[in-house]
């Protein structure tokens, strides 16, 4: 019963556009005959996705690692501070990161700015945008928090008696951690790096908007070909091969990582305080802790200047002007986005999007609490759609329903439909954890007590999900606010989101455009900060997320 | 040979403070070849972390710590060629048992034959045998424990260190357990610290034992020592050995001291005793007799009575002290008894305190 609203909404709009990819491509038909050329197009997106996920997540792991460390073993002044900080980049839209990145390292960034200014130069001398490296760099911020929290978590479980055995059996301190304290984190490791390696491979905007035109992933090259060549069947035989290459990566992670958990407000045991460490820990621990303040906080610093018109490095008006700017009407630009409009169509949809999301989610875990027969078959149908990429959703939906009411409607129905796909498995491992803490015990005695199954709903579930609802609430809303990939392909030219602007305003160019992108994205920043803010006081009743 | 050099392990005046408070206060002992010590204490009283200190798994604040009269201060743990068997065990639960036992002698880069025929004498000797190939979370207690003192074996250490290992298993498998160890730690040939906090274990496995309080040391000696001379009233509560009373000599010829309990009369005391000394009595559980109304007497009241198998643990009140005694019949509470002091079990003690 609980099944039937989920199984409905997964139907329509999760599995008959995969079946309508499928049936685009052709493969079925015809099989994969393809032209050298054709060829070329699937094997260099997919060889560079794979290359770029691996520097990427080794990168991640050479920074991450050692902040695990520092994190699990010792006390430091702005510590309350850090461990926030590295929430941050959960829910920051990719458009967002792309922008703070671009206002730091940018031609038009603080530091060029700033150098250009100092030395006479008529040229930007940093010229890391549009590289393989600002590619990098975009995940490597987005994901030493992964690395770190998870493995921080562990590590902080680890009995020390483990290290301080092997110590007295002879082994150094190295030897120690080769041989003990490594092989004892692996699952950890393993589980943190394959999540990383997961979302670097599926990227999107921060490959489009930080890489240039130069590099496409399989993500980019899915839209260029649908969106840019009007290659439909390319476009579906890559999708193709994005949902079986994710599908069998969140397989593989779903095997190794059933122990692991994400805490979302870690509290690790009082370790040594970091003052008292040895000199030579202290040293390196305090400089690695300096980089990773200056890897999360200088981009959005950075953000938020550029998003303001400083006279000295010649912006024109006030310091507002970006701000002021996007509330005025500019009609007679052709290439107009209405801010403040892209701002209330992304609160709308975010709404819409929550109010489909959160119920669904609700009903899917009430469900797999459920130990039927059936339902267990369920469960895994239903976390499916966690195997997929957002533009193949995108597109999918597209596909099946461009012919529908559902299209032809002036209002882009389909768009927090979308939404509501990308934020669904998140909700479910959100809920879960803090479900199965319930016993069941307490369903009994309610119903003992006469409680109708809704009344045990109402007056037992309720009110103790009532935290984790909320975190559901608050995640559904910013990935609604910030979720680019669907929306590109989704998104109509009268109802723009706030992403949508900013990356129209990113790809022109000119001072004033730059400016608008850069306050629009501070502004969405803010929201999600916000939002990220709540969540932290909401887990601090315990709440974690399953992965 | 100077004096230092007689002892294995020497402890100097250590001091050790936690979150400002000294945690272990000015400790010195020293070990003899191939001893057992027991420290044994209260929860808290700093024995696990001055094991920690031995090993070099923990720094400290004031004081030496020396192997043979050379300071131990610049050697890292794994250089100390200690074992330490820990608590919880700390078994590796991604190594099979033989990887586990056979750790320590890979460490040392022994040949792998060598070990092989280390780590099957060692198994023998716990009698766990069959066991090589286990994993170790598969195991119960009572194994992971052997696995444990195996692996702590193994290397050959010069100096065992044991962190209450028989904390974690049920009353009946620690007391066979205890034996055992005793034997297999005689039967390495080594020195020996035990840590723990009951004092049967530390009764039975010790050749001393080291009383420690608060990061003092109360009382060091054999379990003789500890039981027959108690060297204050904490030591005698700690150990559950009876009740200190005061009393006073009346005569020195015949030797008579006079209590609560009446005058009891001993062979012997001590030279120094004067009449009217005043002195510490320890009245042990069976330091007194029951005698029939009639007879020449003290009279006390029986306040609780419980069976406990040989004996009635009986809680009687003497002039509103209270004494523990063990009787072969039951008294129920309320009754008026009769009883006479035995010399042999009320115990003059060295100290004086309040």
């Amino acid at each position: 019963m609980l099944w039937a609203l989920p199984a409905l909404f997964l139907t329509a709009f999760y599995f008959s556009p995969l079946i309508e990819i499928i049936q685009r491509s052709e493969i079925l038909k015809q099989g994969l005959h393809l032209t050298s050329s054709e060829w070329a197009i699937i094997t260099k997106p997919l060889g560079f996705t794979i290359v770029q996920a691996l520097v990427s997540t080794l990168l991640t792991l050479c920074i991450g690692l050692p902040g695990a460390y520092i994190l699990s073993h010792y006390r430091f002044r702005g510590q309350g501070l850090f461990k926030a900080l590295l929430i941050v980049p959960f829910i920051l839209p990719t458009v967002v990161v792309s922008a703070c990145f671009n206002s730091l390292l940018g031609p038009s960034g603080l530091i060029n700015v700033f150098l250009m200014a100092l030395l006479h130069l008529e040229s930007p001398p940093i010229l890391i945008l549009n590289s393989f490296w600002a590619i990098i760099l975009g995940h490597v911020f987005y994901n030493t928090s992964i690395i770190m929290l998870i493995v921080a978590e562990a590590w902080s479980n680890l009995n020390p008696g483990y290290a301080a055995s092997a110590r007295m059996l002879g082994a150094n301190r190295m030897q120690a951690v080769l041989k003990v304290t490594l092989p004892l984190l692996a699952p950890a490791i393993l589980s943190a790096a394959l999540l990383v390696f997961i979302f670097d491979f599926t990227s999107f905007g921060v490959v489009l908007l930080l890489g240039g035109p130069l590099y496409a992933t399989l993500e980019v090259e899915i839209y260029v070909q649908a969106i840019q060549m009007l290659n439909l069947r390319m476009s579906t035989i890559l999708s193709l091969i994005q949902i079986i290459m994710t599908l069998g990566l969140a397989l593989v992670y779903a095997r190794i990582s059933s122990s692991q958990s994400l805490e979302l407000n870690p509290v690790f045991k009082p370790g040594v305080q970091l003052k008292n460490a040895p000199t030579y820990q202290k040293i390196l621990s305090l400089g690695l802790l300096l980089i990773l303040f200056l890897l999360f906080i200088s981009p959005l610093a950075a953000l938020i200047i550029r998003s303001l018109a400083i006279p000295t490095y010649g912006s024109p008006g006030t310091i507002w002007t970006y701000y002021l700017a996007l509330f005025t009407n500019r009609s007679n630009d052709l290439f107009y986005v209405p801010p403040a409009e892209a701002i209330f169509n992304s609160i709308v949809f975010g709404l819409i999007t929550v109010a489909v999301t959160v119920p669904l989610g609700i009903l899917i875990v009430m469900a797999l609490r459920q130990p039927s027969r059936a339902d267990r078959l369920m469960g895994p149908i239903m976390m499916l759609p966690l195997g997929s990429s957002a533009v193949t959703l995108g597109l999918g939906l597209l596909l099946v329903y461009n012919d529908t009411w559902l299209y032809r409607v002036h209002f882009p129905l389909l768009l927090p439909v979308a939404h509501a796909l990308v934020a669904l498995p998140l909700v479910v491992r959100v809920l879960q954890p803090a479900l199965e803490g319930i016993p069941p015990s307490l369903t009994h005695a309610a119903r003992m007590l006469g409680a109708t199954p809704w009344q045990v709903f109402k007056s037992i579930y309720m009110p103790i999900l009532q935290g984790s609802i909320l975190i559901s609430v608050i995640f559904t809303f910013s990935i609604s606010l910030g979720e680019f990939g669907a929306t590109t392909f989704l998104s109509r030219s009268g109802y723009p989101t706030i992403p949508i602007a900013i990356f129209r305003f990113l790809t022109q160019p000119g001072q004033m455009n730059y400016g608008q992108a850069m306050a629009m994205s501070t502004i969405l920043m803010t929201f999600c900060v916000l939002g990220i803010y709540l969540i932290q006081i909401f887990s601090k009743s315990g709440a974690t997320i399953k992965k | 040979m100077t004096k230092s050099e007689l002892h294995s392990l020497g402890v100097h005046n250590l001091v050790k403070f936690y979150e400002g408070k000294p945690l272990i206060d000015g400790l010195s002992f020293s070990l003899q070849e191939k001893e057992v010590l027991c420290l044994l204490g209260p929860s808290g009283s700093g024995k696990s972390t001055l094991l920690r200190i031995i090993a070099g798994l923990e720094p400290f604040d004031g004081g030496r710590v020396t192997w043979h009269g050379k300071d131990l201060a610049r050697i890292p743990p794994e250089h100390r060629s200690f074992g330490f068997m820990f608590q919880d065990y700390a078994l590796f639960p991604h190594l099979t048992v033989y990887e586990n036992v056979a750790f320590g002698m890979r460490m040392q880069h022994l040949p792998e034959k060598t070990i092989a025929h280390h780590v099957a004498a060692e198994l023998d000797r716990v009698s766990m045998s069959s066991f090589a190939d286990r994993k170790v979370q598969n195991l119960s207690g009572g194994e992971q424990q052997r696995i444990a003192l195996a692996r702590t074996l193994a290397p050959e250490p010069k100096l065992i260190m044991l962190d209450e290992p028989l904390g974690a298993l049920d009353r009946k498998l620690r007391e066979q357990l205890t034996v055992e160890i005793r034997q297999i730690l005689k039967s390495a040939g080594v020195p020996a610290i035990y840590v723990t906090h009951d004092q049967e274990e530390a009764f039975t496995l010790a050749d001393r034992i080291l009383l420690l309080s608060e990061g003092h040391l109360a009382q060091v000696g054999t379990p003789e020592d500890l039981y027959h001379n108690p060297s204050s009233s904490w030591v005698v509560n700690f150990l559950g050995l009876g009740t200190v009373i005061h009393a006073e000599i009346t005569s020195i010829k015949p030797p008579i001291v006079h209590s609560a309990l009446g005058d009891i009369r001993y062979k012997a005391l001590r030279e120094q005793y004067t009449p009217g000394t005043a002195i510490n009595l320890l009245v042990r559980p069976d330091g007194v007799n029951l005698v029939k109304w009639d007879q020449k007497g003290i009279i006390g009241m029986v306040k609780d009575c419980v069976f406990q198998g040989q004996y009635y643990r009986t809680e009687v009140t003497i002039d509103n002290v209270k004494f523990i005694f063990e009787f072969p019949d039951h008294n129920p509470p309320g009754k008026l008894i009769k009883i006479i002091p035995n010399a042999d079990n009320v115990t003059v003690l060295e100290f004086r305190d309040e």
